[in-house]
This record gives C-alpha cells, structure tokens and sequence, in this order.
C-alpha cells in the first residue's frame, strides 16, 4: 500500500524546485494533490505532466501572503475531496544580503512570504483540518532557522519565526490531532534556491563543504522524502519537532 | 519493494517491547536481521515467528556492556551475510530515582547500558560499515536525554546518547557512516513505559498536545526512516517523538 493512501494534500510554492518534486512524490505516494503557486504556466505544465503519468493534481493560483488565496485553495480541495489531510509550507525566498544591505522593504517582503505565508497557510487550512478529524502541516524552515548566518540575516530570522510558530500551532491544534512539524534543510543543489546560494555565498563551495560531514550537498528529493515521513502517518505521534536534513553540518 | 530490500541490520535489545517490534517491520520491509538481547529464550522464540512469517532473523546472544558479545553479533552479521549496513542501539534501561536515591552501583549500571553500550556496539559495528561503503546507526535516546527529569542516571545517560551520536557524525560522515538519534516521549505497551505510567500523577497527559502516550509502532517506523536510504541526508540529527511534549 502507497503511503499517502486517501490522502489530500496542499502545498506551497510547488511549480518549481523543491515544491515539484514534493508534488510528484506525493502523487506517486497515492495522495490527491492540490499545489499552488504565483507562476501560473508553470503550474499548469506540471499539472498536466503529473496527470499524464496518472497522478492526480490540481493547480491555483496561490501568493502565499494573500489570505483569499489560501482561502480559495482550501476551498479547493474541499470542494474536489470534501476534505484536506495535509498541508506543506513550502514557498519560501532567499536574500542573499547582510544586515547593513538589507532594506526595510527588503526585509519586509522576506517576512511576508516565509513566515506571515506560513502563518495564513495554517490559519486557512486548521478549519478544514478540524472537520477532518486531524491533519498535518509541514513547515520548511531551514538551518538558517537553527543557526546564525553571515549571509542572510532577514532569512534567517524569518526561518527562526517559522521554527517557533510550528510549535505553537503543535502545541494548541494537538488537542485536534493536528501535528505541526518544522523540516531544515542544509544546503540542497539542485533548487533555484540552492543554487543561489553557491553562486552567491561569500566562501568556495569547497570551504562550505567542509563544514559538512557527508562531505556533499543535499538533493531535493531527500528534502521531499522527510517532509513524506512527516505529512503520513507514519510519523503520527510527532508534532512540534524539527527534522534536520544537512548532512551533519548543525551536529558539528 | 521493501523500504529496506538488500539490507542487513543488527539490534540490540530486541528480545522484547519496541526492539521486538522493530525486528518485525524491518522484516516486513526486506532487511535481513540479526537481532540480540540477553533473554535467550524469549529471543529464540522472536527468531522463530519471524521465520515462520517468511522474515529473515537471526538471534544472537548480546550483552550490550560486552564488547566481546558486540564483535561476535558484528561477526555473524558479515559471516551470513558479508556486510553490515545499519545498526539501532535500542537495549536500554530505566531508573526511577532521585538524585539522592541513586546508589553509585545504580548510576553505573544504567550508564553502562545506555551510553556505554551504544559506544561499543557503534565501535564495533564501524569497521564492518567502512567495508559496506557507509552505513546507518540509530541510537534511541529519549526526550529526557532533551530536558530535565526526576530519573536522572537515566537523563545522563539518555544526554550521552545524543551528543556520542553528533560526534559519531561528524566523524564518520566522510565515510558515508550516518548517525542519528531518536528521542521518544512516554511509550505505553513497553515495560519501560509500563512502569513509568503506573507511577504517573493522573493529569500527565494535559502535558502532551497530542493527548495520549505513543505506541511502539510509532518509534519503529521513525527508526526505519533514519535506518532507510530515504534519510540519506541526515546525520547528527534528533527525530524526536512525543505527542509534543517537548515543544511546550
């Protein structure tokens, strides 16, 4: 039996990178999957390929800091499966700028899509979840969250505001049986994201890769594979939790 | 396909309580498995029903302070097999005793399961998973290896565990060894959790979100993710497991 049998699930930022290949994964794994995101093509060519390879996921149009938006996905899936099981924060930007370069509009932006989008994405979807006897939300922090950078402090702190809102939403929906559980990833190559910040970071690739003990950076797909630990119920006595995937690089 | 098809395991403390039902799913799931404990009797009989349901088990006799006992459960697992991919600490033990109730004896005796124990059979498993190309240890600690609590050797013990499974890590990333530990909160249906339950005050489950204690199974699949290839980015990293105890 497929591990996200019966399942409905939504996720964020999902046309691209880490996002797609969670949709794929999700399907493959027997879930119904709606995903949404800002890059309305993209959207569609992946929905188009997953169901031509016999999954079945449904675009919208998502901006994870606009409440109606997240209102009409939830709608979406209740209409279309009558419920919604698991929701996966994923959107999220980067900004590869120090304390002194970072604007207030800057900041701001930053703020608004990782941390308020996962403060709305929740919100929208807790009301369904009830209905639904439970579910399970999956933030993607990072160990940005966990740790301080020199690269990118507004990123940083709004990873951390995603670290501590999981385990509030964890603390006062487990009463409902919703688990609400936080993922951080390390350095992951093969996402725009990632490839930003090898492009961009201050230090070689090599001097990154020291620091961490696998001695490699990460694949999307080893990121999408503990958010599918998590968002199934296997996992389902673990809520408020971070799951750290970065090779070792924090245990050091 | 199982989720861990080509694999060959070792457990410790697995004659009974969650180790036992850990034996079982990584059958299920296509590991060949040697398993030990020092209850003979009841781990033969495991070996049997595991065999009897098409699983591949082999019960070893495995004192987990014995270093002798470690290399000949390392030595079976490459004399059957030819290699060693993923080994789970799991034999521990419990003490529900305040510091000043805690004779030395005792403080000894929980360490040198706990924390001793790991130390060994990851030193002895370490050799045989350089010749595998890597492997994967699971380590279980506990949520009071996290936070404070009355039973305090088995804190101690339990803070060793997490911080010898960063170091192993760190170490052994290179080699593609990866290492990670799992704190449970209060497991009913174990005699560890059994008898930490019968002597609960009443209102212990407004402390958990979640409401209820967890259930072996529920470890069993988290140390199957950390022992599978899914997890193949993670090392040094805390999978903890408790109804949202800690997060409070």
């Amino acid at each position: 039996m497929r591990r996200l049998n019966n399942k409905v699930a939504l996720i964020s930022g999902a046309t691209g990178g880490q996002g797609s290949v969670e949709v794929k994964l999700f399907c493959s794994e027997g879930a119904k999957v709606i995903f949404g995101d800002i890059d309305d093509e993209k959207g569609k060519a992946l929905e188009t390929e997953v169901r031509n390879s016999g999954g079945e996921a449904t675009y919208v149009h998502l901006d994870v800091t606009s409440e109606s938006d997240w209102q009409k996905a939830v709608s979406k899936s209740v209409e279309l499966y009558g419920k919604l099981d698991i929701l996966i924060n994923n959107a999220g930007v980067l900004l590869m700028k120090n304390l002194e370069e970072t604007s207030e509009s800057e900041w701001d932006f930053v703020h608004d899509v990782n941390s308020k989008g996962v403060f709305l994405g929740s919100k929208s979807a807790v009301s369904a979840m009830k209905i639904s006897d439970g579910g399970s939300i999956v933030n993607i922090s990072s160990i940005a969250g966990l740790i301080g950078t020199a690269m990118a402090p507004a990123y940083g702190a709004s990873k951390g505001a995603v670290r501590l809102l999981t385990k509030s939403i964890a603390v006062q929906y487990g009463p409902d049986g919703i688990r609400c559980n936080s993922v951080h990833p390390g350095i992951i190559k093969d996402n725009p994201m990632g490839e930003k910040v090898l492009q961009n970071s201050p230090v070689s690739n090599d001097q990154l890769l020291a620091d961490v003990p696998l001695g490699r950076f990460g694949l999307s797909k080893e990121i999408a594979m503990g958010v599918l630990y998590l968002a199934s119920d296997e996992s389902r006595y673990v809520t408020g939790s971070e799951l750290v995937i970065d090779g070792g690089r924090f245990a050091k | 396909m199982g989720r861990l098809e080509g694999k060959v395991a070792i457990i410790s403390g697995a004659s009974s309580g969650q180790g036992r039902d850990e034996v079982k799913l990584f059958c299920d799931e296509g590991a060949k498995v040697i398993f030990g404990d020092i209850q003979d009797e009841k781990g033969k009989a495991l070996e049997t029903e595991v065999r009897n349901s098409d699983g591949e088990a082999t019960y070893v006799h495995l004192d987990v302070t014995s270093e002798s006992d470690w290399q000949k459960a390392v030595s079976k697992s490459v004399e059957l097999y030819g290699k060693l991919d993923i080994l789970i600490n799991n034999a521990g033990v419990f003490l529900r005793k305040t510091l000043e109730e805690t004779s030395e004896c005792e403080w000894d005796f929980v360490q040198s399961i706990n924390s001793k124990g790991v130390f060994l059979g990851s030193k002895s498993a370490i050799s045989a998973m350089k010749k595998s190309g890597g492997g994967s240890i699971v380590n279980i600690s506990s949520i009071a290896g996290l936070i404070g609590v009355v039973a305090l050797a088995y804190g101690a013990s339990k803070g060793a565990v997490r911080l010898l499974t960063k170091s192993i890590a760190v170490q052994y990333g290179p080699d593609g060894i990866r290492c990670n530990s799992v704190h449970p909160g209060i497991i009913r249906e174990t005699g560890m959790g059994d008898t930490l339950i019968e002597n609960l005050e009443e209102d212990y489950l407004s402390d958990i979100p979640l409401g209820r204690f967890g259930i072996p199974i529920e470890i069993a699949l988290a140390v199957l993710f950390l022992a599978s290839d899914e997890s193949s980015y993670m090392t040094g990293s805390e999978l903890v497991l408790d109804g949202g105890l800690v997060a409070k």
